[in-house]
């Protein structure tokens, strides 16, 4: 294969795709705060998202406190625990990495990425930021109202989460977190129908649905898949709403409440389960396809190589998104369902095992002998990898039927979806942000605090997540208050929670390293220049860094090739802007 | 759960057909930009907006299947008693039909160019959009004066938790109808591309809700049930 430079090649127009009439915007109130600059809103959603998070993790220092050392800090009590169990576990999922994949991530990227001015609609993506940030806030006000913030678990199982015996259930806690996520869906549906069509009808000339960066499709197909997923979460946290303020019986099954016979009658719990997970089992993948595809151009960046096996990367994103449809009901074996069924998902689950399987195959083979630089994203990446895979093989544990039964509801799940739907997703974040922040603010991060961050972060969470699978094996269940003098429970396990316990407020710690260091290099930061990376995707190829309102300068860019032309022989540097014309007398085959 | 499954079954065809025609197979890493190559001149010219409201109308179909689910669901359990099915919702039915008549024709007359045409169109639109909506909300009062509460049962909870998603839809869809009105004043107005735009997203919201409307209808009144129940001896 030959890069032919065509005499026509030279004469194409700039921008045949029309250029949007851009909002110019009039003064500082809507140039900084109602801002409708995709990249404005995408430092929003981030900052939103980390503050909301932060809260997370000290929620869950609060829940390593109790379970490693229980007794010793009087003021948690037990409604205590379930409220940070529940909160935390909402927060990271849906108000952490959802929102900072999709609205913070995919803000910044897609239109960068695809080389577009802006998104498409850019008054719904303001919204969409308004509206996440009231859905945090009524997420926060549980706190401070009366009894505190639902205590029922993040999956606000029916009849509990309702009943006066959990904390928020006949309170206001449970009515604020269903408004939260009522809200926050509302919200997502306007950015989510932005970043969709931006990339459906935003993309340069030349820009082809297969020479998008992975990140790009990754984004993509996460949001599509949130769309149509989150309508499950809606409908559910809508009717039991009506359960909880208007008294019906949609969850709710006849039920006798300390000698009380309540009004509710022959509703069904397992309908909400159905409708949870329906949501629910996407949700691993609305966070996890985003890391995919940032992984995917991180490795391939720094280890200046070409992404091995690209079709079969878009491939498989699309099949995994597609299957994760069918799976939702792995997570209720337990439910007394019909054990047909639990064949039928036992089988789906573990087909997903083979596009992932593919994926993490494609990724190690794009690093060997690549010419790898082990810099902070590939560190993460590689981290990436590990506790992936990691956390996929306790997966097709937990997706065989038989062998679900008995860890269900014990610490070996926790353990299981830390691994593979926190950590892992958590480093790609990270990874992403060392890659990308000097593209967003100018300046690079600071290396030694960032390895720092990373080497506590990394080994501190296998110190956490590794023996809570064993602590799980001996049979301790998930969401105990404490555990007492439970026969069972060999003395050794409270031994291992008190470590798992350290080395969580360690890692905890590790973070405000991280923090720091994202304010310090602000300032502070080396001067990164445009493409301190040297890398070949669209965003690097800005004329101004941080880009200007509007991105690119007179002209949209023109894509001539994909987005991993990394070390191509006889070229003079080791990448190719993807808007790099054709050259003279390349020979793209290989050496 | 089989309604929202046959939704998406029918998303996700739409999607394979449309993914069939962008080059899946293609090598990617062979092709070098010359200009036979670049496709992005060769993409149809449709309104971002025309997208949006399609993506937009696939969220609204998930989740009316997805009660739909839930309705058929809670159907089985033991504690339902079928609503009875007031007389006006029959009326209302027809005001919706109208109002999707009228904003088709509002359509064929933008194309035209006629702008009386067009603001009679939407005017009638508006008229029994507005007066769908005050009957449903006069069928909640019979039904409610018949004794049929919220609560009782959840064949009325349901009932009246669609038909107020449903209206809320239409309510919102009103407001966006309104200000197309408003936009349609003055002379020469409909050959502007951009109010013909707008009145065709709103012919084609309309379209969608009469569509989910019907759905509802025939499940309110057990036909779908019929159909389901048909479809369930038909698979065992």
């Amino acid at each position: 294969m030959v890069d032919i430079p065509t005499s026509a090649g030279d004469v194409i127009p700039p921008a045949e795709v029309a250029d949007v009439e851009l909002y110019h915007p009039k003064s500082w109130w809507t140039k900084y705060v109602f801002s409708q600059d995709a990249k404005v809103i995408a430092i929003q959603y981030s900052l939103t998202a980390f503050a909301i998070g932060f809260v997370a993790l000290v929620l869950s220092w609060l829940i390593r406190l109790q379970l490693g050392f229980p007794g010793y800090f009087s003021f948690i009590d037990a409604d205590h625990y379930y409220q940070f169990i529940t909160m935390h576990g909402m927060i990271m999922v849906i108000y952490l990495l959802t929102a900072l994949f999709l609205g913070g991530f995919g803000n910044y990227l897609i239109p960068l990425m695809v080389g577009a001015r802006d998104m498409v609609f850019p008054y719904a993506n303001m919204l969409s930021y308004w509206l996440y940030l009231l859905a945090v806030i009524v997420l926060v006000a549980g706190f401070f109202a009366p009894g505190g913030p639902t205590g029922a678990g993040w999956t606000l199982y029916p009849p509990q989460a309702l009943t006066s015996g959990t904390p928020g259930g006949r309170d206001w806690g449970i009515i604020l977190m269903l408004s939260s996520l009522i809200i926050f869906i509302i919200g997502f549906t306007m950015g989510g129908l932005n970043y969709v069509v931006t990339v459906l009808q935003g993309r340069a000339r030349g820009m082809t649905l297969m020479r998008m960066p992975l990140t790009v499709w990754g984004i993509f197909t996460a949001t599509v898949m949130a769309l149509l997923a989150f309508p499950a979460l809606f409908v559910a946290a809508v009717m039991m709403l009506f359960d909880r303020l208007l008294g019906t019986s949609f969850f709710m099954p006849a039920i006798v409440e300390m000698g009380e016979q309540l009004p509710s009658d022959g509703g069904s719990p397992i309908l909400f389960q159905h409708l949870f997970w329906f949501f629910g089992h996407p949700e691993v993948y609305i966070v996890a396809l985003p890391a995919f595809g940032i992984v995917s151009d991180l490795i391939s960046t720094h280890a200046r190589k070409n992404i091995f096996g690209y079709r079969m990367m878009v491939w498989a994103i699309v099949i995994i998104g597609a299957l994760s449809f069918v799976v939702w009901a792995h997570h209720m074996y337990v439910s007394g369902m019909n054990p047909n069924f639990g064949f039928f998902f036992a089988t789906t689950t573990l087909i997903i095992a083979v596009p992932t399987a593919i994926k993490v195959y494609n990724w190690v083979l794009t690093l060997w002998r690549g010419d790898i630089h082990l810099t902070l994203p590939m560190l993460f990446a590689i981290a990436f990898i590990v506790t992936f895979v990691n956390g996929g093989l306790t997966g097709l544990f937990l997706g065989n039927v038989v062998v679900d039964v008995p860890l269900s509801d014990t610490m070996f799940v926790v353990a299981h979806f830390h691994m593979v739907m926190g950590v892992a997703p958590i480093m790609v974040v990270f990874g992403a942000i060392y890659h990308w922040y000097p593209k967003i603010t100018g300046r690079m991060l600071d290396e030694v605090l960032g390895r720092i961050h990373f080497w506590v972060t990394f080994v501190g969470a296998y110190a956490i997540f590794f023996p809570m699978h064993y602590v799980g094996l001996v049979g301790v269940p998930r969401r105990y208050f404490e555990l007492g003098d439970t026969v069972f429970i060999p003395p050794s396990v409270h031994t291992l929670s008190m470590f798992i316990s350290v080395a969580a407020l360690v890692v905890g710690a590790a973070q405000m390293v991280f923090l720091f260091n994202l304010v310090w290099s602000l300032f502070h930061g080396r001067e990164a220049g445009g493409n301190p990376w040297r890398a070949t995707t669209l965003e690097w190829q800005t004329p101004e860094t941080p880009p200007a309102h509007g991105n690119w300068g007179k002209d949209l860019p023109i894509v001539y090739r994909w987005a991993y032309d990394y070390s191509v022989p006889g070229a003079p540097e080791d990448f190719i802007p993807q808007n790099q014309p054709p050259m003279v007398g390349l020979s793209r085959a290989p050496a | 759960m089989t309604v929202i499954l046959v939704f998406l079954a029918g998303v996700a065809a739409i999607i394979i057909w449309w993914l069939s025609g962008q080059r899946l197979m293609s090598k990617p890493w062979a092709e070098i930009g010359t200009l036979d190559d670049i496709q992005g001149a060769a993409r149809p010219p449709i309104p971002v907006a025309k997208f949006g409201l399609g993506i937009f109308l696939a969220v609204v179909g998930a989740l009316f299947s997805l009660l739909a689910s839930a309705y058929l669901s809670r159907m089985s359990g033991s504690d339902w008693w079928a609503i009875p099915i007031p007389r006006l919702l029959w009326a209302n039915t027809a005001m919706l039909i109208g109002s999707c008549a009228a904003l088709q024709w509002a359509v064929v007359e933008a194309r035209r160019g006629a702008d009386e045409g067009v603001r009679l169109g939407l005017d009638v639109a508006l008229a029994t959009t507005v007066l769908f909506l005050a009957g449903q909300i006069v069928a909640w009062l019979q039904l409610v004066a018949a004794g049929y509460l919220l609560v009782d049962n959840p064949a009325n909870s349901f009932f009246y938790m669609l038909t107020g998603l449903h209206g809320l839809h239409i309510v919102g869809g009103l407001a966006v109808l309104a200000r197309t009105r408003v936009r349609s004043r003055g002379a020469g107005t409909a050959t502007s591309a951009r109010l013909r735009l707008g009145i065709e997203l709103c012919a084609t919201y309309w379209h969608f809700m009469l569509v989910v409307w019907l759905l509802l209808f025939a499940l309110f009144t057990g036909l779908a049930n019929d159909f389901v129940d048909l479809c369930r001896q038909l698979v065992s």
